[in-house]
């Protein structure tokens, strides 16, 4: 700590022999403090001004855009662009039926991926808890589709897809079944895509879980000839489920979200499937009604932390 | 040895904040003299890198074409613009973005400059108009026509001309089989070739009767929808009292929309999404015997490398339709773009320069033959150019009949729900052309109220 004072002074001007020499203890300890302190809020501020340029404003900024008509591609005209509205951006949106079929859209989508990534994750994790040879190389394999950039996967499986040339229906033998343009299949195709990427995920998780449970309970178990089925439901699912509820909380928050993937398979056009990250996107950056996109978002916004807060509790409660 | 550290911290973080201003200031060498023009990823872009090389030559000024793919290449340069970026110094942009771009002031006015020039008098009045005039017969203009461009089509000559082929055809439709003479004439042929057996070397593949665009992401949809709605004699609205009631919902419209799902049932299967690749695709693949595309893709129907059918490859105007009232209309929907001056550009004085080599005949020849689509009226008519290609006297016939989309700043809006309402029926078969059509009404006509044309 001496050294940071002494360093304060010597950028003050004052030598470090003079200051040592006419301070008294008490001054160089009430110094000491005073320029931990401004050296602390300085290292700080650099970082306080980026978060408040980049992610305060930005937040605050589009909730009052929320509350007016506005289109960030018109000149900016303090009274028409942006005029203030109220809620009305908000009742336009609960009050319009497509908007309720993007929300039950996205909600279809979040269940089924979500479920099927919690179950093929966390089947896949007790599996790799037996021991064969290779194990190790299988769970590389298995990880790498979550190491891929979105967008990637989901150009890959676009081809994958493909009606005319795509190996999907040739490996199942479907003949021309068109996944990713027909309104009936391609939410699926989307749902298909996201548990192949992020199922690693969840059985990273719970292989990290699995691991962590004392061997002694399950010892302890076997001297009592507890059945499998006793052992998994009173040992095992109890002890992981804490962070299952955290693969739970993580993967829903970025389903609710999902937007690079079907990006990548079927594109923004008129038969993508209505999910509500695309349609926020479509709103603010293909129509450029940025108002409402804004008051999209905060709906979003809302939805998504209620959801956490609700899952957070019960990972509270799992903990106990 | 702790002082040390803390000194070394110190200068990394003076050095890291120098850096990070030097980076944002983008601040060049003084000597270093070059232009940056926007455009989107295709080959017309390569084309003009490589003209710009004459003007490099000439002048010692580098020109930087910066290309950015077409899905995401006009919501790139609006936040640049919204930006006041002056990343770029000219935008080669879509035609039906000129009225927002000149509203909301980030393309530099040019009609003086126009005039001083006679850009008017050398390039064609209809290219003047639609990509650079804004508001239309306002004779205000905002760019230089640039990329000339309109849907056109490609067909196959050897099964065209194939004897089995045309007996079959004139029995069944009782006209003999060519080159379309009508828009229904043309789904004669689609559907006379669709899934027809002995059209593919690969008996595996199946043949198809055509390809055109399904994708409505941005506006391939639109382009193909409007010009089969301004052929069966209906209209996209007033362009000058914004009126769409009784147009885009009028009878022409309805049947041209009608006829476009009719038309889609005989693609290939996946065509929801098809825009410019996947119409080539299909065609050099052979599964398919004509394709409608923007011809500033047609050069890679014309190479052998590309297309194995090359040489069999002929080229179509849009034809034209007798519509409802029985009176025969053709158009074509405009591609292409004009080239603009941007406000915020530090280097004003040097994209003039460029501009004012750009629109030279010479220049305008030499950008033709490197496969740009001029809009210079001498170098269009000058028989050099339409021998040039196998597909340039079609390109010029839809430069007489080409015809554009709103260029108001509201048309991405009105793109947005008219590809939405539209692809619901033609793709999806979802209602009526009349439903879709009503639809679409109601929702411009809320767009241009709330915008206030009809205060």
């Amino acid at each position: 700590m001496l050294v940071r004072y002494e360093y304060i002074e010597f950028l003050r001007g004052n030598s470090m022999q003079k200051t040592k020499q006419e301070r008294s203890p008490d001054i160089e300890s009430h110094y000491r403090r005073m320029k931990d302190k401004t050296l602390m809020r300085l290292f700080i501020l650099p970082t306080l001004v980026l978060l408040i340029s980049i992610n305060v404003f930005p937040l605050v900024w589009s909730l009052f855009l929320s509350f007016s008509q506005y289109s960030a591609k018109m000149v900016n005209v303090w009274g028409k662009n942006p005029e203030m509205i109220g809620v009305a951006n908000y009742r336009q949106i609960l009050s319009d039926p497509e908007m309720w079929v993007k929300f039950i859209t996205t909600a279809k989508y979040v269940i089924m991926s979500v479920a099927g990534e919690m179950i093929l994750g966390f089947g896949l994790a007790l599996l790799l808890q037996l021991n064969f040879r290779g194990k190790g190389l299988v769970t590389t394999l298995l990880v790498l589709p979550m190491t891929m950039s979105p967008v990637i996967v989901g150009l890959m499986w676009k081809l994958f897809y493909d009606p005319n040339w795509g190996m999907f229906n040739f490996l199942l033998g479907l003949g021309r079944i068109d996944w990713i343009q027909d309104p009936a299949r391609n939410l699926y195709s989307i749902v298909i895509a996201d548990i192949w990427m992020w199922t690693p995920f969840v059985m990273l998780l719970s292989l990290a879980g699995l691991g962590a449970v004392p061997k002694y309970l399950y010892e302890a178990a076997e001297i009592d000839r507890a059945s499998w089925w006793f052992k998994f439901s009173r040992i095992t699912l109890p002890m992981i489920s804490p962070i299952l509820m955290l693969a739970l909380i993580f993967r829903i928050i970025e389903a609710f979200k999902i937007f690079d993937l079907p990006m990548g398979i079927t594109g923004r056009g008129a038969m993508a499937p209505p999910l509500l990250a695309m349609h926020l996107y479509n709103v603010s950056f293909v129509t450029w009604n940025t108002s409402i996109g804004s008051s999209l978002g905060y709906i979003m916004l809302v939805m998504v932390v209620a959801i956490t807060l609700i899952l957070v509790k019960y990972l509270n409660k799992a903990k106990q | 040895m702790k002082r040390a550290f803390k000194w070394s911290g110190i200068v990394m973080l003076i050095l890291c904040l120098g850096a990070v201003y030097a980076f944002a200031s983008g601040k060049k060498p003084a000597e270093e003299q070059f232009i940056t023009i926007h455009w989107a990823q295709w080959a017309p872009s390569d084309y003009l890198e490589k003209l710009s090389e004459g003007f490099t030559a000439e002048t010692g000024i580098k020109v930087i074409v910066e290309q950015t793919p077409w899905e995401t290449f006009v919501q790139k340069y609006n936040t640049e613009m919204i930006a006041r970026s002056d990343a770029w110094d000219i935008i080669v942009g879509d035609s039906q973005d000129i009225g927002n771009m000149a509203v909301n002031g980030h393309y530099l006015e040019l009609t003086d400059w126009i005039k001083e020039k006679g850009v008017d008098k050398t390039f064609t009045p209809a290219s003047l108009t639609y990509f650079a005039e804004y508001p239309k017969g306002g004779e205000r203009y905002y760019a230089v026509p640039c990329e000339g461009d309109a849907l056109g089509w490609a067909y196959r000559k050897d099964l065209f001309n194939d004897s089995k082929n045309k007996a079959d055809f004139k029995a069944k439709y009782g006209y003999a089989l060519g080159v379309p003479k009508s828009w229904d004439n043309l789904k004669d042929i689609a559907e006379f070739f669709h899934k027809r057996p002995g059209q593919t070397d690969d008996p595996s593949k199946e043949f198809y009767g055509i390809s055109i665009y399904g994708d409505n992401g941005y506006d391939s949809l639109a382009m193909f929808a409007e010009q089969v709605i301004w052929s069966f004699g209906g209209e996209l609205g007033d362009y000058s009292t914004y009126q769409v009631d009784g147009l885009l919902n009028s009878k022409g419209s309805i049947q041209g929309i009608e006829y476009y799902h009719e038309l889609f049932k005989f693609t290939p299967p996946g065509f929801g999404d098809a825009f410019y690749v996947k119409a080539n695709d299909s065609f050099t693949a052979g599964i398919v015997p004509m394709t409608c595309n923007y011809f500033a893709f047609f050069p890679a129907l014309s190479n052998e490398a590309t297309n194995p059918f090359a040489e069999d490859t002929g080229y179509f105007p849009c034809p034209p339709q007798k519509g409802y009232d029985g009176k025969v209309r053709q158009f074509a929907a405009l591609g292409g773009q004009g080239a603009s001056v941007v406000t915020y550009s530090k280097k004003q004085d040097l994209a003039f320069q460029w501009l004012d080599w750009f629109i030279k005949k010479d220049t305008q020849m030499e950008w033709a033959r490197l496969g740009g689509y001029t809009c210079h009226a001498e170098v269009l008519e000058s028989g050099e150019f339409l021998n040039a290609a196998p597909y340039n006297p079609a390109f010029k016939t839809s430069m007489e009949i080409f015809k554009d989309w709103w260029a108001c700043p509201e048309y991405d809006e009105l793109l947005r729900t008219f590809s939405q309402t539209i692809a619901d029926y033609v793709i999806g078969g979802k209602g009526t052309a009349e439903q879709a059509l009503n639809k679409c009404t109601d929702q411009w006509a809320e767009i241009f109220k709330r915008a206030g044309y009809y205060d």
